[in-house]
């Protein structure tokens, strides 16, 4: 049985792939995710905003209250440098790069132009075989226009681009007016693949305090529909290759995702759920699948269900749920 | 041979020898000392080597007679070892210090000299501290400028092992410790070249050894000590001409000679000046200037003050001279004359004795006192002992520098001298400690020093405040060599970093002619000469001076830098000054940035560089009308209604006139009145808390956390309002002990610093929107007038009878007030409202014992004094002993008051019939165990006073001295976690061994927070600190078990922002039980590296990660079969991690050393895991849970 896909131009031993999560943080966690079968792993993202945050933190704690009272001049001890930003992050790809074999991607996260870009630079110098771009941006202006929002999107694809040989993924939101039209302007500027979607951490009230409470909710299953839609709209649309994301959680969702057309499937809260021996259950189930179904490869089916392969094309767009609803008929 | 060219301070230069000759320092901090130790430490963990390429090892102690005693064992087994010390410091090494020299053992201290306390603390410099060391054997070398300092270094370091003599290598504290000079460095090969390794190995070979044993240390007896004690003089004799030689040879390598007495001055000189120290370069300033107007005077350098040698002073006296004057840096009171002086007395004597004597007869040799504590000392007092020494009888023992209306010793001098040459480019800098204006003026120096062929001199002066501090920097360049060590006085260019100085300081009094003026101000060029006040306007048209302005924290809004102009003004400093050309100016403070902030981040360097590319743009030059158009005037330094004594000292002192006031308006014996800060209206916040009476659920929260005292409620009847101004705010009291009350919180918005504590400990929040609470944050200025006029109303409403306020809640206990306001403590402090809460339940009746720290400066430093007074005239009564002795000197309190009450009854007992049995009986049987019966006592005291006065019998009178101890006193000994778990512990450990009723506040800090940083046995293992830069290796300390082991002793430890009742309730127990009581209060602090606003925040976080339990061990209950020990918080429920990376303490070592601080980090939750597990265990084992055994008995 074939289970060998391409994504971003690696070729992987199958499509199973642990999306950025605080898990990818650790070495041995890598170590076991190799070994429990993962084709690709994907590291926790390098914030922009974190590396600027720490950079002026540090700044501003390092000095203040220095300079203001002759017994104090100042608080801490200088060092003579210090770690900020994207080192330790290197260090970190380098340091899988030599723990496994199965190819590593690095996430990259930010929403400017910047000295940020420099760093994919040094990611791919440390040996990331590739970099998925994840851009988290909440247009609140109310000025600003859709196309000024994905404007950014692809100065920052073209910036990255030039600056990097390595693929590169991009992690989109489903939030643009017009996807479709959006996919095709990144694809016409060498994205090389899509992850898709990015789930945003939606606030939360806290009736206690009265505060917004950001909280971490783990994906559920029905949360993999919105991409399972849009990659098999996509599919075969554009020339960029889909990792589906959100919400795939046992092997049919992952076989779903691949029939939809994803080259790779994503996971992040099933494993932070199961743990990470759960890929070993998922790629076992998909195999009994497979199996059961006489499928011989991964290939076979990848986009066999897209909107272009499929018998009722109609049935992934709007209309979709209008039949939905009518084809609801309650037991009277 | 071209050497490298830095630009550093005196204790950089010390630090840089010592650290390059040495392999054992063993430090202790200590002002103004402090950094040389820091220094070597930061060498040492940068992996910097000595001269033998080996990083030496460094040691914190805990106090400086441990670094004397680690020294001389170090020494003892054949080490280089070195210390850095100052003041009270250098006492505690004495001891040490008579062994080593005893024992002929090769050693440099170095000494940052500073006066000891007297009368008072001070920080500042003067030779009081080297000279008390006089007697121990140990030579002493002085420096007078950074230059020396380092020369003079590794001088004393080549003469010490030839000799065998050790020395202590001595510079002004501050003067020169921290004046940062452009100095040529020695370097490595010029050390090898001076250090004999001979002489090391010979140093070695007498080390104790197991494999060659010998004793040394013995006790001795009557009948050879004294001879065993003459074996020394032959090194002492050789000593001179072995320091001179050293000298001569580092003369050979650098050009630069030495003598042992450094004549400078006409060889005919008949007037000359003896000194030692800054003031030298000073008296060599003006000789040089008094020369050109054809004066023959000179000075005399005092290089090696011990051993004394008389032949080099007489030899290098010009054969002329017919006065001399010596000048001394300390004082002995009661003696003939200052140490230097009778040195020199002596010395001309003893050298008539000698047939090819050089002098036939004495001069005529006078003494005098200059620069305690750092007192400026300027060529115009030089001019006028010089001037003394013309007079036929020149007055002896006169004092220079002050004016003293009492014994009538001071010289006159004329203030408008002033000598220093024009081209010498002079710019003062008006800064806030926040702005960032030294560490510019520190980076503007350094260009200037190292980036062009000017010398270059930078002084900073800062004010005692912790919170809203001023600065003022001195800056000094030029094509000449700079001798002037003091402060400018007559400025080419000024800047005011602050718009709020013009109406606070007479800034342009420093002005020369022509002067420049850059002003940061929000008001544009067109419009900034309206707002000038009149005194300002007038010097600027009569002085013809340059205005520029700029508004620095609209460019700082812009570029992200905040709250910080000092690369802005920096910037404009340039740009005006000239002293390099625009653009290379820029490129060059571009590349100071990033040599600055580079290892912080390229968003830094970014944010930096945009602040200077702005900053050009936005400064312009102001046209100046040519009259003077304000009516603004400068308001009064404090209030028309301030006390005389306020008016007359204080506010002299505020307003930056102390040097003027004479000895008669000066204390005595020290002693101040309190309750003074309320005079001293600082106005330093930008916003201030306003009180939203519709959303105030009145719980007290914000009154009990406000550092300062200046947010307070009162509960009252509504009469009260009658005459209320317009805006007081009031609303009906919510609860149901005060029906029908009227209910207020007000804020002192002139005293506030705008920390915002209150703001993020009220709970209550407006229910329309949440973003606004009980309490919000708004502009002090057009607040100022109206909340003053409200604040003044509020005072003046009653406080509430003590006797019905249930003092255990948060709510009863925020309505005592508070007797200690106002202080001087950092913004959102977190060792203040500790002790404020403790001066409401107790300060009518409570005497303090601070040890020395941040809590004895903000409670004792002058101007103003925080302790108050309530109406009746009662309040706390405080003194500070010493940092190491604080639970001894509490100690002593308690027994005095016991001794006094104890004679006080027996008083009562004997005049029982006169006083009358019921009155007596009642005085002698009250137990005052609260408010109400504290009450009760007093006025059976003031009967038993009335009663007295009638009584015409010896005792009668006895009584009366005594009477007041028959009412109950509160002692209280506060202080530091560097004095309660480092310095202080022995004296603590025996007065909690003592039974005494004392109560024992620690301020744990978990550091050295007064001296900067310091690592103390506190300190949490992960957290980084000075000394501990790769993080604390090892645990904290934990000081409330050691103490539980005695069971006799109350403790407990409390965190105010993790439970405030617990706080409140701890401390009532502790005061409330009849012997030792130790409180250990978590204390957020500025040296955290935490936003101090949130500092409640991280106190709750250290509770609920277990890392700071709280419990209460109750003797008390023990006695009574009650649960003795109380584990009040919950099981830790966050990882330490979370509480510890809210700190850039714990965070900062993620960023210098990542794999270490996974690992303590890891280490640091062991930690807290065992220090939960282990008072939870003791709890049960207490409460006789486990083995059936019953801790309790």
């Amino acid at each position: 049985m074939d289970l060998t896909t391409t994504y971003l131009g690696l070729k992987l031993i199958n499509p199973i792939v642990p999306s950025a999560s605080p898990l990818s943080n650790e070495i041995e966690n890598l170590k076991k995710m190799e070994a429990e079968g993962a084709a690709a792993v994907v590291l926790e993202s390098l914030f922009e905003e974190q590396i600027k945050h720490e950079s002026k933190e540090l700044d501003h704690y390092l000095q203040f209250g220095a300079e203001s009272f002759a017994e104090a001049v100042t608080y801490f001890p200088q060092a003579s440098e210090y770690r900020i930003g994207p080192e330790e992050y290197l260090e970190h790809i380098r340091m899988a790069k030599e723990a496994i074999d199965i190819p590593v991607i690095a996430s990259l996260n930010g929403v400017t132009v910047g000295g940020w870009i420099d760093y994919s630079r040094k990611m791919e110098q440390a040996g990331a075989d590739a970099l998925e771009l994840n851009i988290y941006y909440i247009p609140t202006n109310p000025r600003l226009s859709g196309v000024e929002v994905e404007n950014l999107y692809i100065d920052i694809l073209k910036a990255v681009k030039s600056a990097v040989k390595i693929p590169v993924a991009m992690k989109l939101s489903p939030f643009f007016s017009s996807l479709a039209h959006f996919t095709r302007r990144l694809d016409e500027n060498g994205v090389d693949g899509l992850v898709l979607f990015n789930r945003f951490y939606q606030p939360d009230i806290n009736l206690d305090e009265l505060e917004v409470a950001p909280n971490v909710i783990l994906s559920t299953p029905h949360a993999m529909r919105l991409p399972l839609r849009w990659i098999a709209i996509l599919y075969d649309k554009i020339n960029a290759d889909f990792a589906a994301t959100s919400g795939i959680h046992n092997a049919q969702d992952v076989i779903k995702m691949l029939m939809a057309g994803a080259n790779v499937t994503m996971m992040c809260s099933a494993l932070l759920r199961n743990g990470i021996s759960h890929i070993t259950t998922v790629l076992h189930g998909m195999k009994l699948w497979m199996e059961e179904h006489e499928y011989d490869s991964i290939n076979l089916m990848q986009g066999s269900m897209s909107q272009k392969n499929v018998a009722d094309p109609s049935s992934f767009e709007r209309a979709n749920y209008q039949k939905a609803l009518q084809s609801y008929r309650p037991n009277v | 041979m071209s050497r490298l060219k830095v630009t550093i301070d005196g204790n950089n230069a010390a630090a840089y020898i010592a650290h390059k000759t040495n392999e054992v320092i063993a430090i202790y901090p200590i002002t103004p000392s402090s950094d040389m130790g820091e220094l070597a430490d930061q060498f040492s963990a940068e992996g910097k080597k000595n001269i033998w390429n080996t990083v030496p090892t460094v040691i914190e102690m805990q106090s400086e007679g441990g670094a004397a005693g680690a020294l001389h064992g170090a020494l003892q087994l054949g080490s280089l070892g070195t210390t850095f010390t100052a003041s009270q410091g250098l006492l505690l090494m004495i001891p040490n210090m008579y062994k080593i020299a005893g024992e002929l053992s090769p050693t440099v201290f170095h000494i940052a000299a500073r006066s000891l306390a007297a009368q008072a603390l001070s920080i500042f410099g003067d030779h009081s501290d080297v000279m008390s060391t006089r007697s121990t054997g140990w030579g002493l070398i002085s420096s007078n400028n950074p230059q020396e300092v380092m020369d003079l270094a590794l001088i004393t370091q080549a003469a010490t092992l030839e000799s065998r003599i050790p020395f202590l290598h001595f510079f002004d504290g501050f003067r020169t410790s921290h004046e940062v000079r452009k100095i040529e460095q020695v370097s490595d090969d010029d050390i090898r070249a001076m250090i004999n390794e001979e002489l090391i190995f010979e140093h070695r070979r007498r080390a104790l050894s197991p494999d060659n044993p010998v004793i040394r240390g013995t006790a001795q007896n009557p009948d050879v000590f004294f001879q065993g004690r003459e074996t020394v003089n032959s090194f002492y004799l050789r000593t001179p001409k072995i320091v001179q030689s050293a000298m001569d040879r580092f003369a050979k390598l650098t050009g630069r000679q030495y003598k042992l007495f450094d004549y400078v001055g006409s060889p005919e000189a008949e007037r000359v000046i003896v000194l030692m120290g800054s003031g030298a370069d000073t008296a060599e300033e003006t000789v040089d200037y008094m020369r050109g107007n054809n004066e023959d005077v000179g000075i005399l350098k005092v290089r090696m003050y011990r051993p004394f040698s008389v032949e080099h002073l007489i030899n290098a006296i010009p054969k002329n001279v017919k006065s001399i004057a010596v000048l001394d840096r300390t004082k002995e009171p009661g003696s003939i004359g200052e140490p230097l002086y009778q040195d020199i007395v002596t010395a001309f004597t003893e050298s008539l004795d000698s047939d090819n004597a050089k002098f036939k007869s004495l001069p005529t040799i006078i003494g005098g006192r200059y620069g305690l504590s750092s007192k400026e000392f300027t060529p115009a007092m030089v001019k006028a002992v010089f001037d003394e020494l013309k007079k036929s009888r020149p007055k002896n023992h006169f004092t220079v520098g002050i004016i003293d209306d009492v014994t009538k010793t001071n010289l006159e001098f004329d203030t408008e001298f002033d000598i220093e040459p024009e081209e010498t480019i002079r710019a003062m800098f008006f800064g806030l400690g926040a702005d960032g204006t030294v560490g510019a003026n520190k980076n503007s120096i350094k260009i200037i020093g190292e980036e062009t062929d000017n010398y270059a001199q930078g002084y900073f002066v800062y004010d005692s405040k912790k919170s809203g501090s001023r600065t003022t920097s001195h800056l000094r360049f030029g094509k000449k060599p700079i001798k002037s060590t003091y402060l400018i006085s007559k400025a080419n260019f000024i800047a005011c970093h602050q718009e709020v100085f013009l109406e606070k300081m007479d800034m342009l009094k420093y002005a020369i002619k022509g002067a420049t003026f850059l002003v940061n101000t929000q008001y544009p060029e067109d419009k900034v000469w309206d707002k000038l006040p009149k005194r300002v306007q007038e010097q600027i048209v009569e002085k013809k001076i340059k205005l520029f302005v700029i508004d620095g924290y609209k460019v700082a809004h812009e570029t992200g830098m905040g709250g910080r102009v000092n690369t802005i003004m920096q910037t404009c400093f340039f740009a005006i000054s000239g002293v390099l050309p625009k653009d290379e100016a820029i490129a060059k403070i571009k590349d100071a940035i990033k040599k600055t902030y580079g290892s912080k981040g390229d968003e830094v360097v970014q944010m930096n560089f945009n602040a200077v590319d702005k900053t050009v743009e936005n400064l312009h030059e102001v046209e100046i009308p040519g009259k003077v158009t304000s009516t603004i005037e400068m308001p009064p330094v404090v209030p028309e209604n301030a006390p005389d004594y306020v008016k007359n000292v204080t506010a002299e002192i505020i307003a930056g006139r102390g040097d003027w006031l004479p000895v008669s308006k000066m204390p005595i014996d020290g002693t101040f009145p309190t309750a003074t800060t309320q005079w001293e209206k600082r106005n330093i916040a930008t916003e201030v808390p306003v009180w939203d009476p519709e959303v105030c659920i009145q719980c007290g929260k914000c009154v009990n956390v406000c550092p300062h005292a200046t947010i307070r409620q009162k509960v009252y009847d509504p009469k009260l309002l009658e005459g209320a101004p317009e805006t007081f705010k009031a609303t009906d009291y919510r609860g149901r002990e005060f029906p029908g009350m009227k209910y207020t919180l007000q804020v002192a918005v002139e005293d506030c610093t705008g920390c915002e504590l209150c703001v993020e400990v009220c709970p209550a929040k407006n229910k329309k929107e949440t973003r606004l609470k009980a309490i919000n944050m708004h502009p002090q200025h057009p607040l100022r007038e109206k909340e003053r006029k409200n604040w003044d109303f509020f005072l003046n409403i009653p406080e509430i009878d003590r006797r019905k306020l249930k003092v255990d809640t948060i709510k009863g206990s925020q309505f005592l007030e508070p007797l200690f306001e106002f202080s001087g403590a950092c913004a959102a402090c977190g060792e203040t409202p500790y002790v404020k809460l403790v001066s409401q339940l107790y300060g009518d009746r409570m005497l303090v014992a601070n040890a020395t720290g941040c809590s004895s400066i903000y409670g004792g430093n002058l101007p103003t004094t925080p302790w108050a007074k309530n109406k009746d005239g009662r309040g706390p009564a405080w003194s500070n002993s010493l940092f190491e002795d604080n639970a001894e000197f509490g100690l002593g309190m308690r027994l005095s008051i016991d001794k006094n009450t104890e004679f006080a009854r027996e008083l009562v007992d004997t005049l029982q019939t006169e006083i009358g049995d019921e009155l007596a009986n009642a005085i002698l049987n009250a137990e005052q165990k609260d408010e109400a019966e504290i009450y009760e006592q007093r006025q059976r005291v003031e009967d038993l006073k009335k009663k007295l006065d009638t009584i015409d019998k010896p005792q009668a009178k006895q009584l009366l001295n005594v009477a007041n101890y028959l009412i109950k006193k509160s002692v209280w000994i506060m202080g530091g976690d560097g004095w309660a778990y480092d310095i202080g512990y022995g004296g603590l450990d025996h007065v909690l061994a003592s039974g005494k009723n004392v109560n024992i506040l620690v301020l744990d800090t978990e550091v050295y927070s007064n001296t900067g940083g310091q690592m103390s046995k506190a300190t949490p293992r992960a957290a980084v600190a000075k000394f501990a830069a790769s993080g604390k290796p090892l645990p904290k300390k934990d000081l409330a078990l050691i103490a539980m082991i005695y069971r006799d002793v109350y403790v407990a430890k409390i965190a105010m922002g993790s439970n405030d009742v617990h706080t409140v309730k701890a401390i009532i127990e502790a005061e409330k039980y009849d012997g030792p009581s130790l409180i250990i209060a978590y204390s957020h602090c500025i040296a955290h590296g935490i936003n101090m606003a949130k500092g409640m925040e991280n106190q709750k976080a250290a509770v609920d990660c277990g890392h700071w339990p709280l419990f209460r061990y109750n003797p008390d209950n023990r006695k009574e079969g009650k649960k003795a020990l109380s584990l009040d918080s919950k099981p830790p429920k966050i990882p330490f991690e979370k509480y510890a990376y809210m700190e850039n303490r714990f965070k900062m070592l993620t960023k210098s050393h990542p794999d270490t601080a996974k690992k303590l980090i890891k280490l640091a939750q062991q930690d807290t895991d065992y220090r939960y597990h282990l008072i939870e265990k003791m709890a049960d084992i207490l409460d006789g849970k486990i083995n059936g055994q019953n801790g309790n008995q």
